[in-house]
């Protein structure tokens, strides 16, 4: 585990070395003054193509001899800063910029995986993923079991000789289950397969996965790390730590690729396998990658994350007393309430906060949850979370459409479900906004 | 490629090509607790430019089984072994920190088998603090902590990595954590026990390549003062961007480097 340098306390400053600590790894890292004009925010390298200085040159960057960018598909200066941040923030080796966290998401199973595998996920996710697991994979031979997150044991029994990945969010959605990474990646290690997280609601500053047992991470990077709901992205961290040549259960890996001179990426490199893998192939061949404009918004959002979810956990743990003590509520869904299934657990992985985006049940029927919806003035009416501006979402008729009725009740969603992802206005405005719309949904 | 040393399997990374006998050859050495892929982009490209690259595991490190040689004698010893079974006359020897002095140690005493040497990230005498040596021994995590932070400069945290996407530190402290148990302290413990090493610079009669990055917290350049004088035939080069890794930090000019002297 890195150990950040999260104190100014002197017995911590001398009493080893250090990491830099979280806030000055969310300016810094990836990045440093440009060398030809010193400019000092990262430049947008807005061209697809990079000269090489002779032929020799060429070779030696496309045969991975040279470090170096070649073509914005591959890589780019500055998409390559915000995937060295993410995987400085995540205290993972390397990290991949994508097209959207759908394509993150993609691009890890793709690198591990082909035609004959399985996956064990939660049930509790993104619509998104769901769909992608359930409906699209299988067409490519990719079958998913789907468990409830907190039976441990339903984990451990989906698990078959051709499962090549466990997945969960580290929050689900919508229902906010706190993925038991610890005993779940412990599952995965048994049975010699990663553990595969997506951690757009928590962000590396409520929780870092690695430490507690992950081996692989992706962020929906258009959520909380952009944080102003200005561009769509998606990053793909690599932890490092799994034992591919170990496990024998990943050619892709461990064996040599003909589609890249041969290389077998393991013996290339134990820490990197994956990332290299992930980099060569599937960015290179499926080409999902991200805009150098779309990497540069993503970091401004990045150097101010801790203060934003800062602001996004007060704020969320003001609304949630709110609702919870409001007579037009009937249920608050937020692992910090003592009434979450996960309260003891998000106590122990999330001591800084349950993040922003949290579900509640609206006394009534389906039109007092339109009634509501329909009278908020601040919150917006969308399909997005993780925004600085706070939203509303009704899950049962837009993220989660494509659910039936015992899918839905088993991710923890009704009719009179309401989503809302808690932004950064004064709160006591948010309050106000909330208390009209409840008074507005109990009118008959 | 596999092959037994000394009775046990020993890995060694060729880019994945076999050893051809009409080609010259360059064998890799890594330092404490590291393996073969720390020359990943050098081997890679000596050995798609008319080379034979030869980046080792040492006994016990990376995929080589076996136990862990002691001292920097038994490594060269190894090493020599090593180029007996590979059926490879001649080397040129790449060294980084420990493996440096063992590459010293080897051109020493098997004069013939080494064509020229090169010690990247070397100081003589290499003396580890107390600090680390006993967190190393006790097998103490704190130990990577303080080979990974002093070992760097301070952009291997900050960036950027010429390799894109790849966090220095990170990727560095995953490796030093996946080496087996009392590595890092017998090999620490080899580095701070060598006394022989300008004894042994006296005796080597091939050409020379000092690699130092000035920035070197662990071996700093001043430290190889005595060492460049007893070297017969001895080159410096000093990257002024590198710490104590410069095949990381300075890759490209490691590598220019390299080429320089050996091509």
């Amino acid at each position: 585990m890195i150990q950040f340098h999260e104190s100014t306390h002197a017995e911590n400053i001398v009493s080893g070395p250090s990491y830099f600590g979280f806030d000055t790894l969310s300016l810094h890292a990836g990045a440093q003054p440009d060398a030809t004009t010193g400019a000092r925010a990262t430049p947008i390298y807005q061209s697809t193509s990079f000269v090489f200085k002779d032929s020799d040159h060429a070779a030696s960057l496309f045969n991975m001899e040279r470090a170096g960018h070649v073509y914005s598909r591959i890589s780019n200066p500055t998409v390559a800063v915000l995937e060295e941040r993410m995987a400085a923030l995540e205290g993972g080796a390397a990290a991949i910029g994508t097209a959207s966290g759908q394509a993150a998401m993609h691009l890890a199973i793709a690198t591990l995986m082909g035609a004959g595998s399985h996956i064990v996920a939660s049930r509790a996710l993104y619509g998104g993923s769901h769909n992608l697991l359930a409906y699209t994979l299988p067409r490519f031979g990719i079958e998913t079991t789907f468990v409830n997150p907190r039976d441990l044991d339903a984990w451990r029994a989906a698990i078959r000789p051709n499962t090549r990945l466990l997945f969960g969010e580290t929050l689900g959605n919508p229902g906010l289950d706190v993925l038991n990474i610890p005993k779940i990646s412990n599952i995965a290690h048994e049975a010699n397969v990663p553990l595969l997280v997506d951690a757009t609601f928590t962000t590396p500053y409520l929780m870092r996965p690695f430490d507690l047992g992950a081996d692989l991470i992706f962020h929906s990077a258009t959520k909380f790390l952009c944080g102003h709901g200005t561009v769509v992205g998606g990053v793909l961290i690599d932890g490092g730590k799994f034992d591919w040549l170990e496990s024998e259960k990943f050619p892709t890996l461990s064996e040599n690729y003909v589609g890249f001179h041969g290389m077998t990426f393991a013996e290339e490199s134990p820490t990197l396998a994956f990332f290299l893998r992930a980099r060569r192939e599937g960015i290179r061949d499926f080409g999902a990658c991200m805009a150098p404009m779309t990497a540069f918004q993503i970091l401004q959002g990045i150097e101010t994350l801790s203060l934003r979810m800062e602001k996004h956990v007060s704020n969320t743990r003001a609304i949630v007393e709110f609702l919870a003590a409001n007579a037009a509520v009937e249920s608050v869904s937020y692992p910090e309430l003592p009434s979450h299934p996960d309260h003891e657990l998000a106590k122990a992985l999330l001591p800084k906060g349950c993040g922003a985006v949290f579900s509640f049940n609206i006394k009534g029927n389906r039109a007092s949850g339109k009634r509501f919806i329909e009278t908020l003035k601040i919150f917006s009416h969308l399909a997005n979370v993780g925004d600085a501006k706070s939203l509303v979402i009704h899950p049962a008729s837009t993220t989660h459409f494509r659910m039936d009725e015992t899918a839905l009740k088993s991710a923890g969603i009704t009719e009179g479900t309401v989503r809302l992802s808690v932004g950064l206005e004064n709160v006591s405005d948010l309050v106000d906004d909330l208390s009209r719309a409840l008074k507005a949904s109990q009118r008959a | 490629m596999k092959l037994i040393v000394q009775s046990h399997e020993t890995f060694i990374y060729t880019a994945g090509r076999d050893i051809d006998s009409n080609l010259p050859s360059v064998l890799f050495v890594h330092g404490a607790a590291n393996e073969h892929s720390v020359w990943a982009l050098q081997s890679r490209y000596f050995a798609y430019h008319g080379w034979n690259a030869l980046a080792v595991d040492l006994p016990g490190h990376g995929a080589s089984k076996g136990t862990p040689r002691a001292a920097i004698g038994g490594m060269a010893d190894w090493i020599a072994a090593l180029l007996d079974e590979l059926k490879v006359e001649r080397v040129a020897i790449v060294g980084h920190s420990m493996g440096s002095l063992a590459a010293l140690e080897t051109a020493a005493r098997y004069p013939q088998k080494i064509s020229k040497l090169v010690m990247i990230g070397a100081a003589l005498p290499m003396v580890v603090s107390d600090t680390l040596l006993n967190a190393a021994i006790g097998n103490k995590h704190v130990a990577f902590d303080m080979v990974n932070i002093w070992g760097h400069t301070g952009a291997a945290q900050i960036g950027s990595n010429p390799l894109p996407g790849v966090w220095m530190a990170g990727d560095f402290l995953r490796l030093l954590e996946k080496s087996k148990r009392d590595v890092l302290g017998n090999d620490l413990k080899a580095c701070n026990d060598y006394q022989d090493g300008i004894v042994a610079a006296a005796k080597v009669t091939c050409p020379a390549l000092l690699l130092l990055g000035k920035q070197d917290l662990m071996t700093p350049p001043k430290m190889t003062k005595e060492l460049t004088a007893a070297l017969k035939d001895c080159r410096v080069v000093v990257l002024e961007r590198a710490g104590h890794i410069p095949m990381a930090e300075e890759p490209d000019a490691t590598l220019d480097a390299l080429r320089n002297f050996l091509i």
